[in-house]
């Protein structure tokens, strides 16, 4: 799971462009992620199993570590590094998964910051697994797995077997909210540290930009709102 | 020296997006003083006369890959293995699902870091550096990559078509199929026939809340028609299931650029911008004078829906039969 800047937040950038503003930012669990521990957790509860929450980040993300506790995850592994490119991130949760087994590895269809959706597809690849990119459903039954996904233009109906990845498109369920007993035994619940394994990102954020403010809308008088396919035609040309 | 361009094809033919990382690539290489190679693997291949047109777009030669499955996991491995073959510097795809679950995949076989999303042609003039969108389009980020071979998953509708060169040569690849990665089987398609899909869309026209019900959705239907547009929604419309979800703009839901974006009943929240906000032109049409979708439209209709569209449609009948 990745952390992010809360959705209503106000992108701005310091240090002359090359870093992003965190102050005052608000951040949550990227909310694909919310909703695939959600389904994890459903998968499990109807199938057996427990559910690791696993993050690539520094000691600042532990906030919403803990939601994910709270929400249900059994256990979290941090990996303490800070998530340099979506290469990086997955190598680094690939080392941990094989070292530790698995059946099924849910992410999100992408991170709401920095837009990559790469990150589950490289980690499949990297462990040599069948990947189901942006799922709207997904089912496990007798070690196989069903989802319907994203397409160009519709939708598609796959099967896959275990070991698998996948990735969550919005309505793969209704996401969880913590109670107090998940908040209380949240507390108590393992997070583990560890520490990354050595190697290089292929690419790096040099600086960032805003994108040029726009000029003042140009109005219309309602009454005669046809009058808008004509400047669409002949003023900005783009029907 | 080359670089790789995947030519997605669907039933036997390209799509727009094809066009336009063909002539990417072909950009690219030129700086470079590279060869552009565009690669089609697909089960359905094109026939020859449709493959060798890529050179109209600016592929200096064409390969085709013949797959026994339309499976995104076996294009990116042959795509990867063609890459290898022509000694690549650079693999090109389009940034749409398909494309999505195509580039992790070459990103592996070749240890190629990945930048998606990109906006610009790559600045090759000292390192290797591209635009991309971040922030669901709240804001752009220049990405120095560094690895010997780069794969670019470039944004739909952000670069221009060169048609004027002439066919060009195609060959077949030999794949030879990958492992229990690709065992992904196609159990149904689903694929709305006779629509224009949203992300390939240089028109759009989106409807919210203001719209009232999923009844109403007519007229959105019918003037996106009449301008050979596509339809999107907020996502409260698509939550209540008035619109199908893959309908929903947004920061949670499709981030796109088209050419025109008409928001009907749609109050602008930051949320939604962020998914819409770099549109070439912006038309807001809400009854509110002090909607925020105002303040980042280029022309606005402060009115109502329901009487406004009526004129529209109109008005987009009259424009056509004078075209
Ligand atoms: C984590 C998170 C993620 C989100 N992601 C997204 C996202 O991806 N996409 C998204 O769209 N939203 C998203 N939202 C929701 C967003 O905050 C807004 O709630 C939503 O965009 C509002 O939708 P709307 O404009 O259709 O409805 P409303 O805000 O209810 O606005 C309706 C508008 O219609 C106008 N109106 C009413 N009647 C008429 C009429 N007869 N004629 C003309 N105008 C009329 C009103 O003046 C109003 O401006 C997200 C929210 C959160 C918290
Ligand atoms: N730092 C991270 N730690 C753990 N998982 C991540 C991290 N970044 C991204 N992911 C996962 O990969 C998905 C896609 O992310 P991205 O490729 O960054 O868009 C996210 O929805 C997460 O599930």
């Amino acid at each position: 799971m990745s952390v992010v800047p809360d959705t209503t937040t106000k992108v701005t950038f310091t240090d002359n462009n090359t870093k992003f503003n965190q102050s005052g930012v608000q951040y949550i669990i990227n909310p694909y992620d919310e909703l695939s521990l959600t389904r994890a957790l459903e998968i499990t509860e109807a199938q057996g199993g427990s559910v690791t929450a696993i993050h690539v980040g520094l000691a600042d993300s532990e906030a919403s570590i803990r939601k994910a506790l709270a929400i249900g995850a059994q256990e979290a592994v941090r990996i303490n590094a800070e998530p340099k490119d979506a290469y990086f991130v997955a190598e680094q949760i690939a080392a941990y998964a094989q070292g530790q087994g698995f059946d099924l590895i849910l992410t999100g269809r992408e991170s709401i910051d920095y837009n990559g959706g790469l990150v589950g597809g490289i980690l499949a690849e990297m462990l040599g697994i069948p990947y189901i990119n942006v799922v709207t459903k997904i089912d496990v039954n007798n070690g196989v797995v069903e989802a319907i996904r994203d397409i160009d233009g519709g939708r598609e109906t796959v099967k896959a077997a275990l070991p698998c990845a996948a990735s969550a498109q919005k309505d793969l369920t209704e996401p969880r909210i913590p109670n107090m007993r998940g908040i209380m035994a949240a507390r108590t619940k393992p997070l583990q540290v560890v520490e990354p394994s050595a190697n290089n990102a292929g690419s790096t954020y040099a600086q960032y930009e805003l994108p040029p403010a726009k000029g003042a809308v140009k109005l219309i008088d309602p009454n005669n709102a046809g009058e808008l396919m004509s400047i669409l035609h002949n003023e900005a040309k783009v029907i | 020296m080359s670089v790789i361009i995947f030519a997605e094809s669907s039933e036997g033919k390209f799509k727009k997006a094809v066009y336009e990382a063909v002539g990417y690539g072909k950009k690219l290489a030129s700086q470079m003083g590279a060869q552009a190679i565009a690669v089609c693997a697909s089960d359905v291949l094109p026939d020859e006369a449709e493959l060798a047109s890529l050179g109209q777009y600016g592929a200096d030669k064409v390969v085709s890959v013949k797959l026994d499955a339309p499976r995104p996991a076996a294009m990116g491995d042959a795509l990867a293995q063609v890459a290898t073959a022509e000694n690549a510097q650079v693999v090109i795809i389009s940034n749409n699902y398909t494309g999505k679950s195509v580039s992790p995949v070459v990103a592996v076989k070749l240890k190629a870091s990945v930048a998606s999303g990109v906006v610009s042609m790559a600045d090759t003039s000292n390192g290797f550096r591209v635009r991309k969108s971040v922030f669901s389009g709240k804001a752009f980020a220049d990405v120095d990559m560094t690895s010997a071979v780069k794969v670019l998953a470039i944004t739909p509708n952000s670069f221009s078509i060169e048609a004027g060169g002439s066919a060009a040569a195609v060959s077949s690849f030999a794949y030879a199929a990958g492992g229990n990665a690709y065992k992904v089987e196609r159990v149904a398609i689903d694929q709305v026939k006779g629509k224009i899909p949203l992300t390939e869309a240089e028109l759009v026209v989106s409807g919210g809340r203001g719209m009232k019900g999923p009844e109403n959705w007519g007229m959105i239907e019918e003037l996106a028609g009449l301008l050979g547009a596509a339809t999107a929604c907020s996502k409260p419309v698509s939550d209540m299931d008035w619109r199908p979800h893959e309908e929903h703009v947004g920061q949670t839901g499709i981030t796109i650029k088209p050419n025109l974006y008409i928001a009907v009943g749609i109050s602008g929240a930051i949320q939604h911008l962020a998914g819409v906000s770099s549109s070439k032109v912006i038309v807001a049409i809400n009854k509110d004078p002090e909607a925020p979708f105002f303040k980042v439209a280029d022309y606005g209709i402060v009115g109502d829906a329901f009487e406004v569209l009526p004129k529209l449609i109109e008005a987009a009948k009259s424009l056509k039969a004078a075209q």
